[in-house]
């Protein structure tokens, strides 16, 4: 039998606009969905990154047209579309494509800012999360794994990161075209997610006077306020502490719009009409798309952010063409190791092994004996053939043996593994934990 | 100095041309070579006044082409002067599109030279037209900082970024720069409807007569005048401050303009 497939199912900025993506995200919910994924027919392995710009499904299958259909049902369940909808708004990816598109991915190629270096973190959450829930197993532990190597080679040989411009920066050069210096500027951040975190470094970066922190549970906000030097206030007041700010970064996990038109419209006569600039990183959104219909209220949220930084991209281009290589290589390489996993160039795998290892012997022993006879050479090597032979029946029976595809799959794993027939193994290991 | 106001008008035709240039291609060499081409035409402009002061007898501010050349040549120094204190990204390439626009007006018109009627026969003349002309100047100014104001707005508030974007300065930049001129244009507004209505005293015997220079003149103060106190009293600054002064100018414009062709009245002879 072959190995199984890769495949990945996935959603992200470039097929389906904020509203589609938007629909995906209470799917996360509070379980992983590679619970459920896992218990689909056909998928063996599974893991599920869900980030505000994406969702990818990565997914070890014996059959994966059927697995991937089934994928996208559980993904879209819920969100109203029709399956021709449904295959618009994303995408499927199998085999070399899976591989191709996944370092891609973690080398933040596939990134609405390309380069952004956010990605690779939230890929590895999502692979420990996948990991504590054992729906990875061996094909994806490699694949993965693999992943986080590619990434960190671009990240070297490259300039990528280096050129990179994140959401976050763009909005600092967006709030710079507004309000001209920013050093008497205030920031509130409603939500504390990583991005928002992210934002307000920026922002401090550029001589912000002051930030606020507004959050669900008061502590949390306490706990970032501190860290930045600013100010602490609950959700319910953050209309009360809008005339103060300029800028508001939203990130909440919340369902619904946090912040309406009817609520800052009296809050702009207040304010003596100066701009407020509105920053959406939700998904769902926080705010309401109508506050920009307001004089002097500017509200971007990630998808509007991109087009900001569309000034430097020649020069970007050039680093993600290099990289773009490194990924293309990579892909083919990890492409050989896959097809290795199957049945056959196992057993030629673990032949060759036992061969060389014979080989190696006899040269060694041979030329300490050089007074034997021509015959006593010749039992010798029969020995050392017969010994291999006899030593290697079993773990091939092994292998052969019927049963399912789950269990074939795993004693293909610890025959590889017992006999250590993917040196990288061990390696890949310890850049797991960087 | 038949050949000096041609002159000065090629000269502003090229400066213009090279400022819309260094607009589209960024480029320093482009940026320096329009600032002297710009004074240079400045310089040209100074000669042609005062040659046709010399020739004309009296300070040329007396009819249509002499009242807009001088109003472009306000602006040519305005705009010079303003900018050796406080820099806007790309701000010439605007005025200088005003400028010429006036100069064309003005070579459109009649160049003859007027014997100048005896009610205008004045000190106040050269201080009440020149005063006036350059409060127009200022506020032309600020006109285009309107302008430039809108149109970036509008890119950023579309959130779809054009040619605009990258090229003009900051949302505040520019709401500040429309206070500048409006804090220099306006003293000279009011100091021009007060001299106006000194020479008024002088030469009909009465300071004011609602002729109806006078009176969108007096509108043209109360728009800006009402910007200024709002401005400071209920924020109203940015989007409506640059519309505001785009409307304030164009009663500017009309009371220049206008009140001459459409209304006439005593001060119907001067441009």
């Amino acid at each position: 039998m072959s190995a199984d497939s890769l495949l990945i199912v996935g959603v992200n900025h470039k097929v389906a606009p904020v509203e589609i993506r938007e629909k995906l995200a209470h799917n996360a919910g509070c379980e992983n969905p590679v619970v459920t994924i896992k218990t689909l027919p056909g998928c063996r392995e599974c893991c599920f990154l869900g980030t505000c710009n994406r969702v990818e499904v990565i997914c070890a299958s014996h059959a994966p047209e059927d697995t991937a259909r089934l994928i996208r049902q559980h993904l879209f369940s819920g969100a109203g579309l029709s399956e021709a909808e449904i295959e618009r708004y994303s995408y499927l990816h199998i085999g070399r494509e899976a591989v191709n598109h996944l370092f891609r991915v973690a080398a933040s190629l596939d990134s609405m800012i390309v380069g952004e270096p956010q990605i690779l973190g939230q890929l590895k959450k999502a692979y420990r999360a996948a990991a504590e829930l054992k729906t990875v197993g061996p094909v994806l532990n490699k694949f993965i794994n693999k992943s986080f190597s590619v990434a960190k080679r671009v990240r070297t040989e490259t300039n990528i990161g280096g050129s990179a411009v994140s959401i976050s920066y763009a909005a600092v050069q967006l709030a710079k075209k507004i309000f001209g210096s920013l050093n008497d500027k205030r920031v509130m951040l409603v939500g504390a997610g990583e991005m928002a975190e992210l934002a307000a470094e920026h922002l401090i970066a550029q001589g912000i006077a002051g930030v606020v922190v507004a959050n669900r549970t008061l502590e949390r906000a306490i706990t970032l306020a501190q860290r930045f030097n600013g100010t602490a206030v609950s959700l319910e007041g953050l209309s009360g502490e809008l005339e103060n700010v300029d800028i508001l970064i939203s990130s909440t996990g919340a369902t619904g719009l946090v912040l309406m038109r009817d609520d800052v419209k009296p809050i702009m006569r207040q304010r003596m009409n100066r701009p407020l600039f509105l920053i959406d990183i939700a998904v769902p959104r926080d705010l309401d798309p109508k506050l920009n219909d307001l004089d002097n209220v500017y509200l971007y949220d990630i998808d509007n952010l991109k087009d900001v930084v569309e000034v430097n991209k020649s020069e970007r281009q050039k680093e993600a063409d290099s990289a773009s290589r490194i990924v293309d290589e990579e892909t083919a390489k990890f492409q050989l190791w896959l097809e290795g996993m199957g049945m056959t160039p196992t057993i030629v795998a673990l032949r060759n092994k036992a061969d060389t290892l014979r080989q190696a012997e006899l040269e060694k022993t041979l030329s300490q004996l050089k007074e034997l006879s021509p015959k006593q050479v010749k039992a010798i090597e029969v020995l050392a053939a017969s010994l291999i032979n006899k030593m290697l029946h079993h773990p091939i029976v092994f292998l052969k043996a019927k049963g399912g595809a789950d269990e074939q799959a795993e004693r293909l794993d610890s025959i590889r593994q017992i006999y250590g027939l993917d040196p990288e193994e061990s390696n890949l290991d310890e850049e797991d934990q960087v | 100095m038949n050949m000096l106001f041609p002159l000065t008008y090629l000269g502003y035709l090229l400066a213009t041309a090279t400022y819309l240039l260094w607009f589209i291609n960024q480029q320093r060499t482009a940026r320096l070579a329009a600032r002297w081409l710009l004074t240079a035409a400045g310089v040209l402009h100074t000669l042609n006044l005062v040659a046709r002061y010399f020739e004309a007898g009296h300070t040329p501010i007396s009819n249509m082409h002499e009242a807009v050349s001088f109003f472009a040549w306000s602006m040519t120094w305005g705009f010079l002067i303003f900018r050796w204190r406080y820099r806007v990204k790309n701000f010439g390439s605007f005025v200088s599109v005003g400028i010429t626009l006036l100069m064309t007006v003005a070579a459109l018109a009649s160049k003859e030279v007027t014997p100048l009627p005896p009610a205008m026969r004045s000190l106040w003349l050269p201080v009440h037209a020149s005063i006036a002309l350059m409060a127009n100047a200022f506020l032309a100014m600020g006109f285009c900082g309107g302008v430039m104001y809108l149109l970036q707005e509008r890119e950023i508030k579309s959130r779809r970024f054009g040619i605009f974007y990258e090229r003009l300065p900051s949302l505040e930049a520019l709401d500040n720069l429309n206070q500048h001129c409006l804090s220099a244009g306006f003293p000279l507004l009011t100091l021009g409807i007060i001299t106006g209505s000194f020479w008024a005293k002088q030469a009909w015997g009465s300071y004011w007569q609602w002729d109806p220079k006078e009176t969108w003149s007096l509108i043209t103060w109360f728009i800006y005048a009402a910007l200024l106190h709002f401005r400071f009293t209920m924020g109203w600054r940015r989007r409506r401050a640059a519309i505001m002064s785009m409307i304030g100018f164009a009663a500017a414009l009309f009371t220049l303009w206008g009140v001459t062709y459409l209304l006439g009245g005593i001060h119907a002879y001067v441009g």
